[in-house]
C-alpha cells in the first residue's frame, strides 16, 4: 500500500471511516476542526450518519445513543470540549458500551489557547467524569501510529465494551506525515446481543448507567474492575529506544517522547547511556515496563507538555529506589530537544536526589528561563 | 333499563386516586372503604353497576391502566371467595 | 342477549408491562404513559419502537413498557434520541421529557434537534416543577406560583418569566408538529391522544421534528388533592399555556377537531 502525506486530525478521520465507522458527532473546536469538517463531507457521499452537534455535550449525548445500538461511533474535540464530555464519558462507561473518543489537546487551563499541550493526561488516565470508570488511553507520536492506533481504538472498545481515548495533541493533530492508511472495510450488519435493537421476537433491551440498588452498583463496579484487570494484563502498550544499557532513562510519550527520542539520540552521539521508555496506552499504564528498568537505571527523566502529571505516576513505581527528576512545559508551549538535552546533562552530572519533590527543582529552572512576566 | 356495560378494576394497579369515581358520568364508581387492596389503597370499585353504561371514561381517565371496559350484559356473577 | 353481544372497549395496553408504576396517586405521568402505548399499539410499532427515558420522575418508564428503552443523562434525551434515530433510521423513537429535564439543563439539545429536524417525537410533561426532586421551581412554573425554591411565589423581576415551549420549538423550520394538550379531564385526554398519534405518524412519514406537550398534574408537590389539582390546572395553566397546534406541516393531515 502506499503511504500518502496527510494531516494528523484527518488521518485519524479517514482511517476511522476505512475500519467501518457508522456514525459521527461533533462540534467545532480547534485544533481539532478538521477532523470533524473531513467527516461531514465524507460520511454522507458512504451513506454514515454525521450531525455537527448543537454542542460537545450534545455531540457525546448522540455517541452515547449511538453507541446503544452497538454500531462504531466516535467524537473528537479538544481540552475545553472534552471536558463537557465527561459527563457523557461517564455515562457511557456506566453502561458499558464500545465508543472511541479522540482528545486534541490545547493549552490550558480554562480557554488556554490551541497550541499543543499534554495537559489533559489527569483528566483522561485519572477520570475527569464521575465514578469508578476507566478511559483506555492511547498516546500516538507520529501520524502514522494515530492511524494505527485509530484502527486498533474500536476493536479495543468491541473486546471490552469500554471507551477507548485517542490523547493527540494539537501538534499531532495539525501536522502532515508520510503515513499508510488501512483499506476500507465493508459496514458489518450484525451488531451484539446486548444492542437496542427493536426487533420482534426478540427480548426487551433497556441499556441503563442506573444500578439503584447499592449493592448491584457494586457488583456492576467489580465487574468493570475484573475486566481492567485483564486489559492492564493484555494491552499495554509501550516503545523503547536504546533502554538495553541504558543508565539514564527519559520517559515521555506522544509528541514530548518523540522531542525526547531527539535529545536522547544527540545524547548518545556524546556517549551518554540514556535511553527513553514511551509508553503508547497511557491507560493501562506499562507499570512493568518501568518497573523492570529500576535496578539498572541510575536515574529517570520525566518529560512532558505539562506541569508533572505522568511524572506522579513514575514517582509511584519508582517509589524512591531511585532519583527521578522532571522536566516540563506547559500552557501550549513544547519542550525542545536541547531544553531536554540540558535536563540528560544535569542528570548525569549529578549529583542525583532521592527526597524532595522533583517538581521543585523543575520550576527553579522553569522560573530562571522564562520568568513570570508580570 | 338493565346497566348497558360493566368494568374491572384490578387492583394490584389501582391506586385510589378518585379520577374515576370523580369522572364517570354515572356515578358508578367509589373507593371500597371496608378493604384495602395488597398495595394499601381502598380500591375503586362499582357502587351502582346498574348505572354503567360502558362509556369508557374512566378508563380514559386512569393513571394506571387498571380499568377493563365491556359493553353489553354482564355475564352472572360467579362466587370469587368462599 | 349472549355473551356474544359483550364488547370490549377499553383494556390495559399490550405495550404495558405487567407491574405498577411508582408514580403517585393520580399523577397525569400515568395517563401520558398509556397514550404513548396505546397509540404505539395502534399503529403497529410496539416492536419497532426505542424509548429514550429521561431524568426526573419518569426516570424508570423504562421498566413500563415492553420495548427497547435506553437512559439519558439529564436533558440530553433528544441528542441521545439523534444518535439512535441516526443509526437504525427506519425504527420510531421517541424522547420523554419534563419541565427541567427538557426546558432547562436540556434546552440547548431540544432546540438543536427541532431546528435539525430530527425524526424524533418528544412527549414533554408540563407540570410547572421540578416533581422529582421535591417541587422547586421549573422554566414553565407560572409568575407568583409558590415552590420550593420561590417560597415566596415566583418574583418574575428576580427569577424571569416562564418559557412557552411549544410556541418557542414552533419557530423552528425543522419543526414538522408541534402541538399542546392537556391531560386534565377525559376529553382533553382523548384529544391528547390524537395529538400524539399524529405526532408518531408524522415522524413516520419523515416530515421532521414533532413534539406534544401534556399540560400535567402534580398533586404531591402542589400540596392539593387530585381533584383540586385537575382544577388548578384547568383555572390557572390552561390560560397561560393555550391548547392547541403551533406548528403543523402541511403534509400533515390533522383530523378536525384537534
Amino acid at each position: 500500500m502506499t503511504k500518502e502525506l496527510i494531516k494528523g486530525n484527518i488521518a485519524v478521520a479517514e482511517t476511522a471511516l476505512r475500519v467501518g465507522l457508522v456514525s459521527y458527532f461533533g462540534y467545532p473546536i480547534t485544533p481539532q476542526t478538521e477532523l470533524l469538517e473531513h467527516l461531514s463531507a465524507r460520511m454522507p457521499d458512504l451513506g454514515r450518519a454525521f450531525v455537527q452537534a448543537e454542542s460537545e455535550l450534545g455531540a457525546i449525548n448522540m455517541v452515547y445513543g449511538a453507541a446503544c445500538t452497538g454500531h462504531r461511533t466516535m467524537t473528537s474535540s479538544s481540552s475545553p470540549g472534552f471536558s463537557l464530555m465527561l459527563e457523557g464519558i461517564s455515562y457511557i462507561a456506566g453502561t458499558e458500551l464500545p465508543a472511541v473518543v479522540v482528545n486534541v489537546v490545547r493549552g490550558g487551563p480554562g480557554l488556554g489557547n490551541i497550541a499543543p499541550s499534554q495537559g489533559d493526561y489527569n483528566q483522561m488516565v485519572h477520570g475527569g467524569g464521575h465514578g469508578e470508570y476507566y478511559l483506555l488511553v492511547l498516546a500516538p507520536a507520529s501520524v502514522q501510529e494515530a492511524v494505527d492506533l485509530t484502527a486498533l481504538a474500536f476493536d479495543l472498545a468491541e473486546k471490552y465494551r469500554t471507551i477507548v481515548a485517542i490523547m493527540m495533541d494539537g501538534s499531532l493533530g495539525q501536522m502532515m506525515e508520510p503515513a499508510e492508511l488501512p483499506p476500507f472495510v465493508p459496514l458489518r450488519e450484525e451488531v451484539p446481543d446486548w444492542a437496542v435493537k427493536a426487533i420482534p421476537g426478540r427480548p426487551k433491551v433497556v441499556l441503563s448507567s442506573i444500578h439503584i440498588d447499592p449493592p448491584a452498583q457494586e457488583r456492576f463496579n467489580l465487574r468493570n474492575e475484573l475486566k481492567w484487570q485483564a486489559i492492564r494484563r493484555d494491552e499495554v502498550r509501550f516503545r523503547e529506544y536504546y533502554l538495553e544499557d541504558a543508565e539514564y532513562v527519559v520517559v515521555g510519550y506522544g509528541t514530548a517522547g518523540r522531542i525526547a527520542l531527539s535529545a536522547v539520540r544527540a545524547a548518545r552521539e556524546k556517549g551518554i547511556k540514556v535511553g527513553l521508555l514511551r509508553p503508547i496506552t497511557l491507560k493501562p499504564f506499562p507499570v512493568q515496563a518501568v518497573e523492570k528498568l529500576v535496578p539498572q537505571a541510575k536515574a529517570f527523566l520525566v518529560t512532558e507538555a505539562n506541569n508533572g502529571m505522568m511524572l506522579d505516576d513514575i514517582l509511584g513505581i519508582v517509589k524512591g529506589r531511585k532519583s527521578v527528576e522532571f522536566y516540563g512545559r506547559m500552557g501550549g508551549v513544547l519542550p525542545y530537544p536541547d531544553e531536554i538535552l540540558d535536563a540528560i546533562n544535569a542528570l548525569v552530572k549529578g549529583p542525583l536526589i532521592l527526597e524532595g519533590d522533583p517538581r521543585d527543582r523543575w520550576l527553579a529552572i522553569l522560573e530562571q528561563k522564562i520568568g513570570i512576566g508580570v | 333499563m338493565p346497566a348497558r356495560g360493566w368494568v374491572e378494576i384490578n387492583e394490584m394497579y389501582c391506586k385510589a386516586c378518585e379520577t374515576c369515581v370523580t369522572d364517570c358520568p354515572s356515578q358508578v364508581l367509589a373507593l371500597d372503604m371496608s378493604r384495602l387492596s395488597p398495595k394499601g389503597y381502598h380500591p375503586a370499585f362499582m357502587l351502582h353497576p346498574e348505572q354503567c353504561t360502558g362509556c369508557g371514561i374512566c378508563a380514559v381517565v386512569c393513571p394506571d391502566a387498571a380499568i377493563t371496559v365491556y359493553r353489553g350484559e354482564r355475564p352472572a356473577k360467579k362466587e370469587e371467595k368462599l | 342477549m349472549t355473551d356474544s353481544d359483550v364488547k370490549l372497549i377499553y383494556q390495559r395496553p399490550a405495550g404495558f408491562e405487567d407491574c405498577t408504576t411508582h408514580y403517585c396517586p393520580g399523577c397525569t405521568h400515568g395517563v401520558a404513559h398509556r397514550l404513548v402505548a396505546e397509540v404505539l399499539e395502534e399503529m403497529g410499532e410496539l416492536h419497532n419502537t426505542i424509548g429514550v427515558a429521561p431524568v426526573g420522575c419518569a426516570v424508570f418508564a423504562y421498566n413500563y413498557f415492553k420495548f427497547d428503552f435506553v437512559e439519558a443523562a439529564h436533558g440530553r434525551a433528544p441528542a441521545m434520541a439523534t444518535g439512535i434515530k441516526r443509526t437504525l433510521p427506519t425504527k420510531t423513537v421517541f424522547t420523554y421529557q419534563g419541565d427541567g429535564d427538557l426546558a432547562s439543563i436540556g434546552m440547548g439539545e431540544i432546540v438543536a434537534a427541532a431546528a435539525r429536524g430530527e425524526l424524533i417525537t418528544t412527549i414533554f410533561i408540563n407540570n410547572t416543577n421540578y416533581g422529582m426532586t421535591g417541587g422547586q421551581m421549573a422554566p414553565t412554573t407560572l409568575p407568583g406560583q409558590v415552590t420550593t425554591s420561590s417560597p415566596k411565589g415566583r418574583d418574575v423581576e428576580r427569577q424571569g418569566y416562564p418559557i412557552k415551549v411549544a410556541e418557542m420549538l414552533s419557530t423552528l423550520d425543522g419543526a414538522a408538529y408541534i402541538a399542546r394538550r392537556s391531560l386534565h379531564d377525559a376529553r382533553s385526554i382523548r384529544q391528547a391522544k390524537k395529538a400524539i398519534r399524529t405526532a408518531f405518524e408524522a415522524q413516520r412519514q419523515g416530515l421532521g421534528f414533532t413534539m406534544v406537550e401534556l399540560l400535567s398534574i402534580c398533586p404531591t408537590n402542589w400540596g392539593l388533592n387530585v381533584a383540586d389539582s385537575r382544577k388548578w390546572l384547568a383555572d390557572h395553566m390552561l390560560p397561560f399555556y393555550p391548547v392547541g397546534d403551533f406548528k403543523v406541516n402541511p403534509a400533515i393531515n390533522a383530523a378536525g377537531g384537534n
